[in-house]
C-alpha cells in the first residue's frame, strides 16, 4: 500500500499500481493517472470510465467482451481508446482494482 | 410431496443428487434429475487423448450409472426456466414444477463466437480439446505430424480448468521430445491475460517450468479471428501469429437454456452469491459449479467443495433458517507437467496458491507448487476418486474450505 498526492488528494494504491478505495476518485484523479498512461480523456473515456465504476460497484465482474456489448463502443474502438491493454488501462484510470482474470 | 429439481447431470448435478436423496426422506420429497445427454464424460481425461495416453472408452460412462434409485431421471432436451412459475418448461410443451432448483447447467464452448474459428481448417489444423470429438481428432493429426509451430490459444476468460492449456504445451513438449521431433516443434502459448496465470507465486513456477522447456508465452494476446487462408490468429490490436498446428480454448459460455431463460450475465453465466451459492435473483434457485459466475475456477474441484455448502444452505432454507455456511472459492488442481511429474495447487478466492504441502490422510503429503512424481501419481489416482467416490458424492478427507495447514506463506 503506497499513499500519494493526485491533483491535491491523497490517494492509496494497491503493490499493483492501482487505487485501493474506487470512493476516493474523482474526475481530477482520473485525469493526472490518463496522463501517466499517455492518455488524454475525451468523451468515450468518460462514459467508458462511468460504465465500468457502474458495473464494479453492482458486483459484475468486468470483461473486455461486456464492454464491446456495452454499445459505447465496439471491442476494436475500446482498443482504440486504451491502446495496450485497454480493460487493464480503464479499469486503472477508473480507480477500481485490477480485473480479477481467470483463476 | 415437495420436489427438488437438478438441472444438468455433469459433475455438480450428480454429487448433489447423490447428497440429497441420502439426506431427504423419499416419502417427503420428491427429486427429479433433467439432463439432455445419456453419457457421462470424465473431462479431465481428455487433455491425456490427443498423446494416445486416454482413449474413449476411458473417459465415458453412463450417467445413470451414478445416480442413487429413488429419484426421477429426466432424459430430454430443456427449452427454459420459468423461475416466477417455480417451473422448467421442456422443449415438447411438458412443465415440471418445482419448490426448489439446483442450476447445475455447466459451461459449453463455443467456437462459432471467433470469427474464423469454426471454418474450413476447423478439426484439420484446428482444434480444441475440451470435447471428445476435438481431443480424437487432435490425436489423429498428431499421431501423423511432422512439425512446425504449434500455438495453444486461449480465446477469452473465464475458461474451464484453467491449467488444462498449461498442461497441454507440457504434455506436447515431452511427447515430441519422446518421438524425437521436439526440435522441429516450436510451441506458444498465446493468451489474453498478462501471464501464463494469474497468481504471483504460481505464475513464477510456471514461467520457470515454461522457458525451460523452451515453450514461448505471448501475453495480453485477446483474439479477433482466425484467417484460415494465411494460417493466423489475429489480435483486436492488430498482431498477427501464424500456426501450422493450432490448439484453441474457444469462448466459454454458460448453457443456452440459461441465455433462453434471461438468467445470465452477458456471457450467460448465473449471476449467484459468492458464499451462499443462492440466486442473486430467486430466493428458491441455487447454483452449483461452472454454471454460476462466482469468481473462482470453473472446474470439478470446485464443483465438488461448493456442493458442501450448497448443501447445508439448502438444508437450513428448507427448515426455514439463515444460511449459515459461506464458500471459500476453495479449488484444488493437479497440473501435468510433462515426463511422468506434475504439480499441485490450492487456493481460494482470497488465497493465492502457495508452496509447502499439502497434507492428504492415507495418502499424501503431496508438494504445491512443487514438481514432483508424487503429483503425476496424484492426477492418475484421481480418476478412480472421481468415479467410485466423488460423483457419488461419498465423504473424502478434503474439507470443503481450504486449510491453511502445510502452506507457507513466506517461502
Amino acid at each position: 500500500m503506497e499513499t500519494k498526492n493526485i491533483a491535491g488528494n491523497s490517494v492509496s494504491f494497491t503493490e499493483d499500481g492501482y487505487m485501493s478505495d474506487m470512493n476516493e476518485w474523482n474526475e481530477d484523479i482520473a485525469k493526472e493517472l490518463a496522463k501517466e498512461e499517455n492518455i488524454e480523456l475525451g468523451d468515450l473515456h468518460w462514459k467508458l470510465l462511468n460504465f465500468l465504476r457502474e458495473k464494479h460497484a453492482a458486483g459484475v465482474s468486468l470483461t473486455i467482451r461486456s464492454v464491446g456489448k456495452s454499445s459505447i463502443v465496439d471491442i476494436k474502438g475500446f482498443y482504440g481508446l486504451f491502446p495496450g491493454g485497454p480493460l487493464k488501462l480503464a479499469t486503472k484510470i477508473a480507480g477500481l482494482p485490477k480485473p480479477a482474470s481467470c483463476v | 410431496m415437495k420436489k427438488i429439481i437438478i438441472l444438468g447431470a455433469g459433475t455438480a448435478g450428480t454429487i448433489m443428487l447423490n447428497k440429497l436423496r441420502k439426506a431427504l426422506p423419499r416419502d417427503e420429497w420428491d427429486i427429479t434429475i433433467i439432463d439432455q445427454h445419456k453419457t457421462h464424460y470424465y473431462q479431465p481425461g481428455f487433455l491425456f487423448i490427443p498423446f494416445g495416453i486416454y482413449n474413449r472408452e476411458d473417459v465415458i460412462k453412463a450417467k445413470a450409472d451414478f445416480f442413487p434409485s429413488g429419484v426421477n431421471v429426466i432424459f430430454d432436451e430443456t427449452d427454459r426456466i420459468l423461475p416466477k412459475e417455480n417451473s422448467i418448461l421442456m422443449q415438447d410443451g411438458t412443465v415440471h414444477k418445482y419448490d426448489y432448483l439446483i442450476i447445475a447447467t455447466g459451461t459449453q464452448t463455443r467456437p462459432e463466437e471467433t470469427p474464423g474459428l469454426k471454418d474450413k481448417l476447423w478439426y484439420k489444423e484446428i482444434f480444441d480439446f475440451y470435447t471428445l470429438e476435438g481431443a480424437l481428432a487432435l490425436q489423429n493429426f498428431i499421431k501423423r505430424w511432422e512439425g512446425g509451430h504449434l500455438v495453444m490459444n486461449i480465446a477469452e476468460v473465464p475458461y474451464k480448468c484453467p491449467v488444462a492449456p498449461l498442461e497441454f504445451v507440457f504434455l506436447a513438449d515431452d511427447y515430441f521430445t519422446k518421438i524425437g521431433i521436439r526440435d522441429k516443434v516450436k510451441i506458444s502459448y498465446v493468451t489474453p491475460m498478462s501471464g501464463a496465470f494469474t497468481k504471483p507465486r504460481a505464475t513464477k513456477m510456471l514461467s520457470g517450468l515454461l522457458e525451460e522447456k523452451n515453450i514461448e508465452v505471448i501475453p495480453d494476446f485477446y483474439l479477433e479471428g482466425v484467417d484460415n487462408d494465411k494460417k493466423v490468429i489475429r489480435s483486436y490490436d492488430g498482431r498477427e501469429i501464424a500456426f501450422d498446428l493450432l490448439t484453441i480454448v474457444p469462448v466459454n459460455m454458460g448453457s443456452e437454456i440459461i441465455e433462453r431463460s434471461g438468467m445470465g450475465d452477458d456471457l450467460f453465466f448465473v449471476p449467484t452469491n459468492k458464499y451462499t451459492l443462492r440466486s442473486e435473483q430467486h430466493e428458491n434457485v441455487f447454483v452449483l459449479g461452472d454454471a454460476a459466475n462466482i469468481p473462482t475456477s470453473k472446474a470439478g474441484s470446485v464443483a465438488h467443495f461448493a456442493a458442501d455448502i450448497l448443501f447445508e444452505n439448502l438444508m437450513s432454507v428448507i427448515d426455514g433458517r439463515e444460511m449459515h455456511a459461506k464458500f471459500d472459492g476453495h479449488a484444488n488442481c493437479y497440473i501435468e507437467t510433462g515426463g511422468g511429474k506434475g504439480s499441485l495447487i490450492d487456493f481460494n478466492y482470497e488465497t493465492e496458491p502457495l508452496s509447502g504441502t499439502f497434507p492428504l490422510p492415507g495418502i499424501g503429503p503431496f508438494g504445491l507448487l512443487k514438481n514432483t512424481r508424487m503429483n503425476h501419481y496424484g492426477k492418475v489416482m484421481f480418476r478412480w476418486i472421481y468415479w467410485h467416490i466423488l460423483l457419488k458424492g461419498k465423504e473424502m478427507p478434503i474439507d470443503p474450505l481450504m486449510s491453511m495447514a502445510g502452506k507457507c506463506k513466506n517461502c
